[in-house]
């Protein structure tokens, strides 16, 4: 929950580097009123959305809500390229997702053989262990 | 600067690949909403976006209606216009009031009572 108001506010920071790319140089006031505009728009959007969800007797918000949402609130020109963000985004996400079971298995790999160095008296186990783990090489 | 160039370069920033807002703050802001339990990553993913967009969005197209094109700024007053002339800007205008003078607020109160004691 939020403490204070000003927490349900946007970075202003980062407002201004958004509207600095479309190249308008907005005044302070400007720039407040904008953070607060899209505040606003966010929970405008999160009641739409939910709507959605509840009227499909939903209990968590999901993404076809929000686009029905920015349709609602006749924002239809968002939809394509919120589309197209969403694809990027769950591309991303899967790449990460396969990097990081990856990195995982490079890891396992790495600690099993490592022990096999520190330990002396379960040498022999060890080499019994590697012929196992080539002979599973070759099969492959 | 014309319109046109504005509007590509509004383009290109759209289709950066990473989105500026903190999307911490954004389901903050949705969890305060009432009656909203659980939010689906995508869901919070696009509603981030859609902020930004929508962001862009005002920032445009209160410049192309407002005054300060030849000093390429906008002010408060350009964004309060829009949001009272443009229909999907609508719901902003509670929090976006047109400004006016002291004076003339006092002076319509004036006449708000005047009418009160006539009847």
């Amino acid at each position: 929950m939020a403490e204070r108001p000003e927490d349900l506010n946007l970075p202003n920071a980062v407002i201004t580097r958004i509207i600095k790319e479309a190249s308008t140089c907005p005044l302070r006031e400007a720039r407040r009123a904008i953070s607060q505009a899209a505040s606003v728009f966010v929970l405008y959007a999160t009641s739409c959305a939910n709507n959605f969800a509840m009227k499909a007797k939903r209990k968590t918000l999901n993404a076809g809500d929000v686009m029905s949402a920015m349709e609602e609130m006749e924002f239809e020109r968002f939809l394509q390229p919120l589309r197209e963000a969403l694809e990027a985004y769950k591309k991303g996400q899967k790449g990460k997702k396969e990097a990081s079971e990856q990195k995982r298995k490079d890891k396992e790999k790495k600690s099993s053989s490592t022990d096999e160095n520190d330990k002396s008296r379960d040498e022999e186990e060890d080499e019994h262990m590697d012929d196992e783990q080539e002979g599973e090489n070759e099969g492959e | 600067m014309s319109g046109k160039n504005m509007e590509e370069k509004v383009e290109q920033a759209t289709n950066s690949k990473n989105i500026s807002l903190p999307v911490s703050r954004v389901r903050l802001i949705m969890k305060s909403s009432p009656d909203v339990s659980c939010i689906n990553q995508d869901a919070l993913f696009l509603t981030t976006k859609a902020t930004e967009l929508f962001v862009q969005h005002l920032a445009l197209s209160s410049y192309k209606n407002g005054s300060g094109k030849e000093t390429n700024t906008l002010s408060y007053s350009d964004l309060a216009n829009v949001a009272e002339e443009t229909e999907t800007f609508q719901f902003l205008t509670d929090i976006l009031p047109k400004k006016i003078l002291a004076r003339d607020y006092l002076k319509s109160l004036e006449e708000m009572e005047k009418d009160d004691e006539n009847l």
